[in-house]
Formats: structure tokens, C-alpha cells, sequence
């Protein structure tokens, strides 16, 4: 694999970069041969999906892998070999010429100090400045990143600040020493889109006033085509393609990457909202119908409680899939743990096939609950580890003693058949499973008992894309042969657009929207849809630029 | 914060209120005359009757009750049936000698606790860790009444360094005083110790791993900052919590060193009163070493707060 040749000089670069860590004894690779180089006010991507290796090859720049890794290779920085380097040389260049930073900013962050002091600590550690000159300094670097009310936020906490403020102070730390090269770790994947465009901004900025070179690590395909020169493609510890944002877009040369671009859900896609229904004639009506919905968490002693949802009203009609949006906070979340009755609902109804389940009780509503169930975010945590998949499956049928052992044991095979895993899996244990997997096996649960409603929270948010991909793929497929209705909740308007029906859009706690996918994500009503819309980068860099410039003008 | 403060002393409030009550309920719960299990069977009906008056359980229940609390808000703690002297003579003293024990030894736990617990986390799986966990286990592992009687045996009697079982008050001797306190001190120490080694240890391992700790080195902090600031800093928060559960083991644990060392502190007033059934002794132990649990944990919750300030918000 050749880079470019231009005359331009790398300010960084990595050349057969090879990473080990020693786990239980024995030597495994993460980075196996990587190269790139960056160069001076450049801004390259390292894309790829878990375990390809992009957040190792970076932490290895500075020197921040664990004791338990060992390096091979060269990365020099400015004509210095940084791999090997010593403790003081690499400490000073740490933060002061090449700065980092990470992706949940709540995380990385030190819960117990100010950021005002996290910045000046920064700050000092490089330069002999006094305390006082340092927070006027730090003062200056927050207005700089967009906070509003330094004065005030620099003596707050990470926990006062919201998620975009966090990381907008974590920027903020990291160019205090006006460093000359910017590792951003995934810097907006725990963020919301309407947040995430900001911040992208705020590098695009910082990048051409500072003149930063910036290695940005994301999977995310919109990301990449909104802010990258250059691409940087890594699958399992191996650069598989590089190439100018352009071209990679346009012309991929390698399978994986044609794979991975394919896998994105993309907006402009036909969706499925013209689609009839099967059963249009007799539309058989709501499966689900929630009125006037109130959620309020209480407060604790003296304190005041918090309503999470207002007065929403919705409905799904037999067949369809209603796209739940909202950014977090929103209470989509809690819409669905309200519908299933994880949560009590403060006032209003919510209607299941007919039936208002807001007040059923014990037997009724054990006998009730069969017809509606939920899949959930995180299939690592959502599944018992010391049960067998197949026991897992089951475990909806035995609770509502549904049938004898060996029909059972038939009906997890034909499940399991369903979510397209092999039949003699049944035995075996979550942490065998990779996640595709594991989610693929809270789909067979859910199903098994024909529900007439199933409520997807986020089911492939946790998910790669191209497992994403598959795993919608699937649920769709499900979807259309069984005929159940479904509530699907997520954030990400590419995977409701491909999948729902109908959207509904929420902004705190409140529908502002609702209507055919294909009417709400391309002509949105309301400002906040609108706004939503145009903040969710496109897998397409010149769309990408001028819906970027059409959110500048909607921001202004 | 004032909010919190008032919260958390209105429940110290609650606390204390419940355990007077429970206190007061311990005396009139006992099967059969309290004067008369107090005096024993040999006891004349004149010596019951007098005892019955000098615990006031002639009076109607409601101003035993409320009459038992007057008295305690104004510093009246009842007379010993055995001595004859106020408590309230006897009990400050004892109390201080034995919060001398609990808190030297609490200080030294957690100044070498947490010392050595910092060596073991950065030193996770090489030698030092190992010994310094297998030396915690031994800590805890050891029964204090066997510790003391070791030391004992060893530092005053086979190679008489330091005095035994001879008390002498600060006012008058400090130094000999000091003496004195060396033995107790260790023995107490020695368990505290190890489990707040353990506690940072395992507290700091997490940390250490922590993102805001990998940020504080990509700042470029030199490393013993990043470990002191950083991990050990946030790491405090449990360790805190531990110490102050572990003071009422301490005080627990005082019963023993004071008995193996001749210690005049208030466990064993405790044990003496509850030998000879003096109960406005029994009361007033039990409710001054309640006050001072109750106090500990409430300093606990302040120290917790300041070091954290999520917990504000939660």
C-alpha cells in the first residue's frame, strides 16, 4: 500500500506499526502492519468496526498503551522516533505537541475536579505560568470552544455540564498547549447528531485557525465524509485501503470497504413508508394506542421529580413499524419501558390490541404480557451469562407454562432457525456468542411467544455497522413473514428511515412529529426535525457539504 | 450544602432519639424487677425498695420516660448502684482514654493503610503486591485478643522494651504514657490496617485504569501526579467509607485491649457494669459510645461529600 506522494511533509507518521498485548501469558496481535502519515493541517480518519485495531494504533502514538503491550515499528513525529522514547521527552510532548482526546467525555474527565482545574493543571504541566495566569488562560480556551458562560462554567464539574459541554471542555484541554497534532478517540460517537455537528465544527475551526493536523478515529461513515481529507481505512489490525475522502466515497477499491459502505443505512434510500400493507383492505386496526401519556420519575426526599414524558399520543397500526426518534433525553426510552410496564405511567393510557394495560395487575396481567415483549439495547448485559441460549429462548415459554419440555425444546430450534443461528447452539453460552449474535438471540426471545408487539429500544446501537445491517436485515425479514407490529426506537435516522413506516419524532418528552418516514425525514414540519435532520452527516462527502452548510444557516 | 448538613443532622437527631429510647427500654424489657436482678437474691426488701426509688421506676411510665430524657439533656446520667458515685464522674475519662486508643489507631490505619495500599496497586502482581496482600490477610485474619497477648508476651515480658499493663495518666507522666500506648495502639492497628490496605488497593486498581487517569497522562502530568491527583485522589471515596465502618470495629475491639492491657478506657467500665448489673452505667456507656458512632458517620458523610461532588447532585 503506497500513500500519495506530495511534497508536502508529514508532520506525523506511523510507518509498520505492530502492537502485541500480552493476554493470560501469550502474545496477541492487535496492530499488525499499519502506515500512514499525516500531514500539517490535514485531517485523516482511521475508520473501522471494533477490534480493527484504530483506537490502539493511536494510543500507541503517545505511548499510552498498558505495561502489557509491546510495539514494533516507528512512528516519528517531527523527525523524533516516539516509539522507545523516554519517560520526560515523551511526558513533555504529551498534550503540549500532539493532544488527545476521548470519547465519553463524562469518563474521561476526573468526576472530582473543575475542568477549570483539569485545564489549568494542563496547562502548568508545560508551562511555568502562576495559577492566576493559567485560569485566565483557561477562561479564554473555554470561550474559544463555544461555552457558554465561562466565567460561571469554569468552576463546575463534569457532571454539571451536558455532554456536548464536556466535550467542548475537553477540547479545550487538549489545545491548551496549541499542539500541532489532534487525536480525536471516537470524539462524537457518545453524543447526539444535532450535538455531534457541532462539535465537528468546532475542530473544523480549531483545525484552520490553529493549523492542527487532526487523526480522527470513528466507524462512523457520516462522520468521515464530513470532516476527512483522507481516509484511512483498518480491518483486524491491517490498513486495508487509503485514499482521499473523494475517492474512497466514490471509487472504493478494497471488498471490506465497499462492504462497510454498503452496510451504512442511508437516508436517501426508498424506505418503506409508501409500502401497503398486506392487509390494507381489512386493516385490523391498532395493535398499540397511547394516549395522553405522562411519565414522571419522583424525586427524592425534598426534591423535585422529573417528568420524562408529556402527554404523548401514538399508535401502531397491525403490520406496521413506527419509527420512535428522539435524541437522548427525549423519553423514547422510557415510552417503551412504560408501554411494557417497566415503568408505571403517571397519567393516560396505553392500549395493547385493545386493551388498557396501564392497570392490569398480577394474573391478568401475566396472561396479557404474552402478546407484547421488548428487545433490548446492550445483548451482553440483557442476557443471563450462566443460561444457555437455548434456556434463554425458553424462558418466556416456561414462565407462562406455555407447553411441555420437548415442544419446548422444538420451539427454540425453530427460533434459532429464524434469527438465522444454527440449530445446535441452543447449548451454548452468551459470551461464546459475538454481539450480532447475542442481539439475534433477544430477537428469538422476544418472538417466542408470537407476540402481536414487539418494542425495539436501540437494538443495534451497540452494534457494528455491518453487523448492524444484518441484524435489520433480519428484523425486517421478521418482521414481514410474521406480522407483528413493532415500535422501534432509536436515534438514528439512516436505521429508522430503512426499516419504519411511520416516524414519530421526540423532543423532550414531547411528539413535535409524526407521520410517513419517507414525508418526516425528507420534508420535516417541524424546526426540531428539521434541525435533526440536517445535523445527521450522510455517508457522501459533497451531499454531506452542502447539507452541512444547510445546517449552518438553520444554526445561525 | 447547608441542606445536606441539615438532613444529615436531623437524622443524627432521629438516630440518637432511638437509640435513648431503646436504651430506656433495655432496663424496663428485663423479665421480673429490674431492682431486684440488679441487687441479686440476696438483696433485703428495703435494699430493693431504695434501688427501685434511685431508678425511679415508681413513677408512672410516661415520666419514667420523660423524666429519663430531662435528666439526659441535662447532662444527668443516673447514679452507679455499685460505687455510688455519678457517672457522669467516672465516665468522661474512661471515654477519653479509650477514643485516645480508637482514634490514634484509626489515624495510623489509614496514614499507612493508605500508603501501602498505593505501593500494592502500582506494583499490581509483582512482589511487593503479593506480600503486601498476603500481609493483609494475615491482618485481618488474626483475632485482635491473640495479636495483644503476642505482643505482649513478646515486647513486655520476654524482652521487656516497653511497660505492661501499667496505666499511667498524661498528666502525669507524659512520656511514660506514651510508652503505654504503643502496644494497644498496634494491636488496634494492626487490622484496621490491613483492611484499608486491601480497600485502597482494590479502590486504586480500578482507577488507575480509569479514562480520566489515561487523559491526565495525555496531558503529559508527570506520573506520580497522575497516581497521587488522579487515581488515588478518586480512590479515596471508598476508602473513606471503609474507615469509618471500620472505627466502630475498632471500638468493638477495645473491649479486648483494654482487658489484655489494663487499659482504664470505657469498655471495660462496660464490662464491669454489665458484671455487676449496674445498670445507669450500662445506659450511659451505651449511649455515649452510640453518640459517638453516630458522629463518626456523619464527619464520614461530610468527608465523602467533599471528596466527591457527584454525590451532591444524587
Amino acid at each position: 500500500m503506497t500513500t500519495d506522494t506530495t511534497d508536502r511533509e508529514p508532520v506525523l507518521s506511523v510507518d509498520r506499526l505492530a502492537v502485541d498485548f500480552q493476554i493470560s501469558g501469550a502474545w496477541t496481535p492487535a496492530v499488525k502492519d499499519v502506515s500512514f502519515s499525516v500531514d500539517r493541517g490535514e485531517v485523516v480518519a482511521l475508520v473501522g468496526e471494533s477490534g480493527s485495531g484504530k483506537s490502539v494504533t493511536s494510543l500507541s502514538v503517545l505511548g499510552l498503551l498498558g505495561q502489557n503491550a509491546r510495539t514494533r515499528g516507528a512512528i516519528s513525529f517531527g523527525g523524533v522516533e516516539l516509539l522507545g522514547l523516554g519517560g520526560e521527552e515523551l511526558r513533555a510532548l504529551r498534550g503540549k505537541r500532539i493532544a488527545m482526546i476521548f470519547q465519553e467525555p463524562m469518563t474521561a474527565l476526573n468526576p472530582v475536579y473543575t475542568v477549570g482545574r483539569q485545564i489549568i493543571e494542563a496547562i502548568r504541566c508545560h508551562e511555568r505560568v502562576t495559577k492566576d495566569q493559567a485560569r485566565a488562560r483557561a477562561l479564554e480556551l473555554l470561550r474559544k470552544v463555544g461555552i457558554p458562560e465561562p466565567e460561571r462554567r469554569i468552576d463546575s464539574y463534569p457532571h454539571q455540564l451536558s455532554g456536548g459541554q464536556r466535550q467542548r471542555a475537553m477540547i479545550a484541554m487538549a489545545v491548551s498547549g496549541s499542539p500541532e497534532v489532534l487525536i480525536a478517540d471516537e470524539p462524537t460517537t457518545a453524543l447526539d447528531v444535532t450535538v455531534q455537528a457541532e462539535i465537528l465544527e468546532l475542530l473544523r475551526s480549531l483545525r484552520k485557525d490553529l493549523g492542527l493536523a487532526v487523526v480522527i478515529i470513528t466507524h462512523d461513515m457520516g462522520v468521515v465524509a464530513d470532516i476527512a481529507d483522507r481516509v484511512i481505512v483498518m480491518r483486524q489490525g491491517e490498513v486495508v485501503e487509503q485514499a482521499p475522502v473523494r475517492r474512497l466515497f466514490a471509487d472504493p477499491q478494497h471488498p471490506y470497504t465497499r462492504k462497510l459502505l454498503a452496510a451504512v443505512p442511508r437516508r436517501n434510500a426508498p424506505g418503506r413508508a409508501g409500502e401497503p400493507t398486506e392487509q390494507e383492505d381489512t386493516h385490523a386496526g391498532e395493535v398499540l394506542r397511547v394516549t395522553d401519556l405522562d411519565v414522571e420519575y419522583p424525586g427524592g426526599l425534598g426534591r423535585k421529580s422529573f417528568k420524562a414524558v408529556h402527554g404523548v399520543n401514538l399508535t401502531v397500526d397491525r403490520g406496521r413499524i413506527l419509527g420512535l426518534v428522539g435524541e437522548s433525553g427525549s423519553g423514547k426510552s422510557t415510552i417503551g419501558r412504560a408501554i411494557v410496564g417497566l415503568v408505571r405511567a403517571t397519567a393516560g393510557s396505553v392500549e395493547i390490541s385493545g386493551r388498557d394495560v396501564t392497570h392490569l395487575k398480577g394474573k391478568e396481567l401475566r396472561a396479557f404480557r404474552r402478546r407484547y415483549s421488548m428487545v433490548f439495547q446492550d445483548p451482553g448485559s440483557s442476557l443471563n451469562p450462566r443460561l444457555s441460549i437455548g434456556d434463554s429462548i425458553a424462558a418466556p415459554m416456561v414462565i407462562n407454562r406455555q407447553a411441555d419440555r420437548s415442544a419446548v425444546r422444538g420451539r427454540v430450534r425453530t427460533l434459532l432457525e429464524q434469527v438465522e443461528l444454527p440449530t445446535g447452539w441452543a447449548d451454548r453460552f452468551p459470551h461464546e456468542l459475538s454481539g450480532g449474535q447475542r442481539q439475534r438471540i433477544g430477537i428469538a426471545r422476544a418472538l417466542a411467544l408470537e407476540p402481536e408487539l414487539l418494542i425495539a429500544d436501540e437494538p443495534t446501537s451497540a452494534l457494528d455497522v455491518s453487523v448492524q445491517a444484518t441484524v435489520l436485515r433480519l428484523l425486517q425479514e421478521l418482521q414481514e413473514r410474521l406480522g407483528f407490529s413493532c415500535l422501534f426506537i432509536s436515534h438514528d435516522l439512516g436505521v429508522v428511515q430503512s426499516l419504519a413506516h411511520e416516524v414519530a419524532v421526540l423532543q423532550h418528552g414531547r411528539l413535535v412529529e409524526r407521520g410517513p418516514a419517507t414525508d418526516v425525514l425528507t420534508r420535516p414540519r417541524s424546526d426540531y426535525t428539521r434541525r435533526l435532520v440536517a445535523a445527521a452527516p450522510v455517508p457522501d462527502p459533497d451531499e454531506q457539504a452542502e447539507r452541512r452548510s444547510a445546517w449552518r444557516a438553520m444554526a445561525v | 450544602m447547608t441542606r445536606f448538613l441539615l438532613q444529615r443532622l436531623g437524622q443524627a437527631v432521629a438516630q440518637l432519639l432511638i437509640v435513648g429510647s431503646i436504651v430506656f427500654f433495655l432496663v424496663r424489657l428485663i423479665p421480673g424487677d429490674p431492682a431486684r436482678a440488679a441487687l441479686g437474691e440476696t438483696a433485703t426488701e428495703e435494699q430493693v425498695a431504695q434501688t427501685r426509688e434511685a431508678m425511679h421506676l415508681n413513677d408512672s411510665f410516661a415520666s419514667q420516660f420523660f423524666g429519663f430524657w430531662g435528666r439526659l439533656f441535662q447532662g444527668d446520667l443516673g447514679t452507679s448502684l455499685v460505687s455510688g458515685r455519678e457517672v457522669m464522674q467516672d465516665l468522661p475519662s474512661r471515654l477519653g482514654n479509650s477514643l485516645e486508643l480508637v482514634l490514634v489507631s484509626l489515624a495510623l490505619a489509614l496514614l499507612i493503610g493508605v500508603l501501602l495500599g498505593r505501593i500494592a496497586a502500582t506494583r499490581a502482581d509483582r512482589p511487593a503486591d503479593h506480600a503486601l496482600v498476603a500481609g493483609s490477610i494475615l491482618g485481618i485474619s488474626l483475632p485482635v485478643f491473640v495479636v495483644g497477648a503476642l505482643l505482649l508476651m513478646v515486647f513486655a515480658i520476654l524482652y521487656p522494651i516497653l511497660p505492661p499493663q501499667r496505666f499511667t495518666s498524661p498528666l502525669e507522666d507524659p512520656l511514660t504514657h506514651l510508652q503505654t500506648l504503643v502496644l494497644p495502639v498496634v494491636t488496634l492497628t494492626a487490622a484496621s490496617c490491613a483492611v484499608i490496605t486491601r480497600m485502597t488497593r482494590s479502590a486504586m486498581l480500578e482507577t488507575l485504569t480509569a479514562d480520566y487517569v489515561r487523559t491526565a497522562r495525555s496531558k503529559g502530568l508527570v506520573e506520580s501526579k497522575v497516581v497521587n491527583r488522579h487515581a488515588l485522589r478518586t480512590a479515596m471515596v471508598p476508602v473513606v467509607s471503609t474507615a469509618t465502618v471500620e472505627l466502630t470495629t475498632l471500638i468493638g475491639s477495645t473491649v479486648l485491649v483494654e482487658t489484655i492491657f489494663g487499659w482504664p478506657g470505657v469498655s471495660s467500665l462496660l464490662m464491669d457494669a454489665v458484671g455487676q448489673r449496674d445498670y445507669p452505667v450500662i445506659q450511659a456507656v451505651v449511649l455515649s459510645v452510640a453518640t459517638i458512632v453516630i458522629l463518626v458517620n456523619l464527619i464520614g458523610d461530610l468527608v465523602v461529600r467533599f471528596l466527591d461532588p457527584r454525590t451532591e447532585e444524587s
